[in-house]
């Protein structure tokens, strides 16, 4: 089987896996992180949302071998104690309900404050396409204004 | 130990931690059973432990599946023992008969907790302060306890609850313990964060999918594509050459490929080759419509309920209204897609995964596999959503059944596709409505109700407020397998009813919520037959709402449905607005009002509402699942649509009306009205009636 090493968290790994794996079985099932989530497979959810390169990725579209060099950022990696604006906010807005999409929701949302550090509704709304069942909607619009206006910065 | 009974059923039982600390716990055991009981060694699996060191741990009985019960129950007895919630470590109970029913559903987890874990908080602190005026020598009544400690009034002394923990286990136990003035509560009714909210978003590994154990394989199956079709044959040789397959496993009609990773599983199951054969017949939504139709053509039959003479009324009539109304079969679509861990082997199994009916699931697997139910242990994981599709134990048996034919721990994972093709789906039904209106007035009201397997019309509003009204249901036999789905019954039936309650309003020229007050008076002062509702609940959610809203003043550019709801003995009332954006319906913003008795956890409660109504806005615009020959066309997200940010109000109010009562449902009593209320807008808009869901078959949004 083919080996591919590549950066999970600032950390160098090396995993043998074929070459069509998604990224996403890679981190959950050889690498045990588990925070980035399996919800359909085919790009609607977005809870195996990661950033690769800096930008939003859905893990589960991502072939291990595409990953090539690039650097690979996981819901793990956010922050070293948890506290990432886009972290705190959600926690002060009490967001999850069953918690099982919010890794990817808060994936997505910290990428859109990189690239937008004041988003409108409009742009929220537009950019974040997670799924949650829970309907947790409102309360993830409005922590991600929250972590604006604290400076959601990365 | 010590024992005192304080209800008939319920037994509170406290004893002392070998090494150290206090147990308190609830035994819910038939009167009969009490002496045995007090002769069997204690298990430390209780509710409440508290030990040397003050570390509290309460040991929740119930499943955590996003309704925040974890969060509701530790505010419970922080408020009775006088102690910051934050200082409370939550366990979930693995299943154990002594816990009682560790069901979650019905919303009924804070409603059947409420009373007794209170009353365990309220005597661990009777006995810790029993503990601390003991050591001092003063009396109990001169002591208090606060913020995790015992202080005497008197002496100027404080003991932590950690350091009185061993002494308070040995203090007899009050008989009858008195529970806290609701008027001093510190912690029930205020806004407390979900006790797992850090861990959530950490990513850390909190839910079954993330189950890892030593020498565990991943399996994934192949169950058959179509409802109606069975295995006949297969052929495993390409499968087991797919690199990571280890085994090939045939468990009733399916087959499990089990392998080192998921994406090994699911490359060995495609790999496979089946042959199904046609077991049943294959079915089709085309011909479930065209039969719902015709049984709601057919004379009626042997009514739910019949009050007055409605076929006189709709003779007399000056006008009668007849519409029917459609609802399509839905999966449940949790986020988490079904999974579990299993490890079965010499006669034993360890079971660990996502179930709402840990017992049923125990009682299946010791039936199917012909261990003893004492061999048998089940952990409960926090669960990535439960709207009721693991009220069936399926999961969990099937993996069982497969370690068991593998003879090694295996994750079984679902696929989506694998969720929504083998669900206990949400029937799809369809209702005739018939009004009878004469000189202004509503004379009769028929509702029939036709569905997919067993459905039956709940009795309940408008039933009580009519003088001539008949209930009516019709049952569609059928091998698609249905089951509850959150609010079961209620989620299609408010919608019928209360889009049609508005189409009578409008008929009539009367405002619709002038007019269910109006109703709500009749049924209050004179009620017709059985009454399975309190008129006055029901009267304050909707004078709440329209207050909330300033009914009957609709902002510029703005048009508003209304509806109302009673389940799981909660009442809600809804307003939903809309603007048009080139022509494209939007809705901007949605009021509720709730009656749900006590509120326990502001936060937790406002948001199990405001997701009801999202969740509920969705499937009423977007979703639906089809049949074509027994197998789900929608198979994933995007042809199976759901509801996103954009399409989501902007802000969802919502209002509680204080209540002194005990909690009621509120994990599902927000989801029913919102759909009529969202049809009951659009007719305000576009003058059009939508009678059948997803409203996206007959109209674009913004």
């Amino acid at each position: 089987m083919p080996k591919y090493n590549f950066t999970v968290n600032n950390r160098q790994v090396s995993v043998e896996a074929d070459a069509d794996t998604p990224l996403l079985w890679v981190l959950r099932d050889q690498l045990n992180l588990v925070g980035t989530k399996y919800g359909c497979g085919v790009a609607q959810c977005g809870a195996c949302t990661i950033h690769y390169n800096g930008s939003p990725v859905r893990s589960c579209q991502l072939p291990v071998s595409a990953v090539g060099t690039g650097k690979v950022v996981t819901i793990e990696g956010l922050s070293e104690k948890g506290d990432h604006p886009v972290q705190q906010a959600w926690v002060e807005m009490d967001v999850a309900q069953c918690g099982y999409c919010q890794s990817g929701q808060i994936m997505a949302a910290v990428a859109l404050l990189k690239k937008n550090p004041k988003p409108s509704d409009e742009e929220i709304d537009s950019t974040i396409t997670n799924i949650c069942r829970c309907g947790t909607n409102v309360r993830i619009r409005k922590a991600i204004h929250l972590a604006a206006s604290k400076g959601g910065k990365l | 130990m010590s024992t005192s009974s304080v209800s008939r059923r319920n037994f509170l039982r406290v004893s002392m931690i070998a090494g150290g600390g206090m147990l308190v716990g609830f035994s819910t055991l038939g009167k009969d059973e009490k002496a045995t009981m007090d002769e069997t060694p204690f298990s430390p699996n209780v509710y409440i432990k508290i030990a040397p060191d003050g570390k509290i741990t309460l040991v929740s009985p119930n499943p955590e599946i996003g309704q925040g019960v974890k969060t509701s129950l530790v505010m419970l007895i922080a408020e009775e023992m006088n102690v910051d919630w934050q200082k409370i470590q939550v366990e979930i109970a693995p299943l154990d008969a002594k816990y009682g029913s560790q069901t979650t559903g019905g919303s009924g987890a804070v409603r059947s907790r409420y009373t007794p874990l209170r009353q365990a908080g309220a005597t661990a602190r009777v006995l810790l302060i029993a503990a601390a005026a003991d050591t001092w020598g003063v009396a109990a009544a001169d002591c208090y306890a606060e913020n995790g400690f015992v202080v005497s009034k008197i002496a100027g002394k404080k003991l932590s609850f950690g350091e009185l923990a061993t002494k308070a286990a040995s203090m007899p136990v009050p008989a009858n313990v008195p529970l806290k003035d609701p008027k001093e509560f510190k912690i029930i009714g205020t806004r407390v964060k979900d006790v797992d909210a850090q861990a959530i978003v950490t990513g850390k590994p909190l839910f079954g999918i993330d189950t890892r154990r030593e020498g565990m394989l991943f399996a994934v199956v192949a169950r058959p594509p179509a409802h109606g079709k069975k295995l006949q044959s297969f052929d495993d040789s390409a499968a087991l050459k797919i690199t990571g397959v280890k085994k090939v496993v045939q468990v009733k009609s399916s087959v499990a490929v089990l392998a080192t990773s998921t994406w090994a599983a699911i490359k060995g199951r495609a790999a496979l080759k089946i042959n199904w054969e046609d077991a049943a017949k294959l079915e089709s939504t085309t011909d479930h419509d065209k039969a719902f139709r015709e049984l709601l053509s057919k004379p009626a039959a042997t009514p739910n309920r019949n009050d007055g003479d409605v076929d006189t009324a709709m003779a007399s009539a000056s006008k009668v209204l007849d519409v029917y109304y459609e609802v399509p079969v839905l999966s449940h679509a949790q986020m988490e897609p079904l999974n579990f861990y299993a490890d079965v082997r010499d006669g034993k199994a360890e079971l660990y995964g996502p179930t709402q009916v840990p017992q049923n699931l125990v009682a299946t697997v010791a039936r199917e596999l012909n261990i003893p139910p004492a061999n048998i242990t089940l952990g409960l994981p926090r669960q990535g959503g439960g709207f009721g599709r693991k009220l069936r134990p399926d999961n969990g048996v099937e993996a069982a059944l497969i370690s068991q034919a593998a003879q090694c721990p295996v994750q079984v994972q679902w696929t989506r596709e694998d969720d929504m093709q083998n669900d206990f789906y949400r029937a799809s039904g369809m209702f005739r409505f018939k009004a009878a209106v004469k000189d202004g007035n509503l004379e009769a009201w028929q509702q029939s109700f036709a569905c997919l397997g067993n459905g039956r019309s709940p009795d309940t509003y408008p039933a009580g407020a009519l003088k001539n009204l008949r209930i009516e249901s019709y049952s569609l036999p059928t091998n698609i397998p249905t089951g509850p789905w959150r609010a079961p019954t209620h989620n299609v039936q408010a919608f019928a009813n209360e889009c049609f309650m508005d189409e009578v309003a409008t008929e009539l020229k009367k405002d619709p919520v002038a007019f269910r007050l109006e109703l709500l008076k009749k049924a209050k002062e004179q009620p017709v037959g059985r009454l399975a509702y309190d008129p006055d609940k029901f009267i304050s959610v909707i004078e709440l709402v329209a207050k909330m809203c300033n009914w009957g003043k609709t902002p510029a550019n703005t048009y508003r449905g209304f509806s109302t709801w009673f389940s799981f003995n909660s009442y809600v009332a809804q307003v939903v607005e809309i603007q048009m954006e080139k022509g494209k319906p939007k809705i901007t913003k949605v009021y509720c009002a709730v009656h749900c008795g006590r509120v326990v956890n502001l936060s937790g409660a406002e948001n199990q509402v405001q997701g009801a109504v999202v969740d509920g806005l969705g499937h009423a615009m977007y979703t639906k699942l089809t049949f074509q020959n027994g197998a789900a066309v929608q198979t994933n997200f995007g042809p199976y649509n759901f509801v996103r940010m954009r399409n989501t109000p902007l802000d969802v109010v919502v209002g509680f009306v204080p209540s002194e009562e005990n909690p009621t449902g509120l994990g599902e009593p927000g989801l029913p009205p919102i759909a009529p209320a969202l049809a009951n807008a659009l007719f305000a808009a576009t003058g059009k009636r939508f009678r059948r869901m997803p409203f996206t078959d007959d109209i674009q949004f913004a």
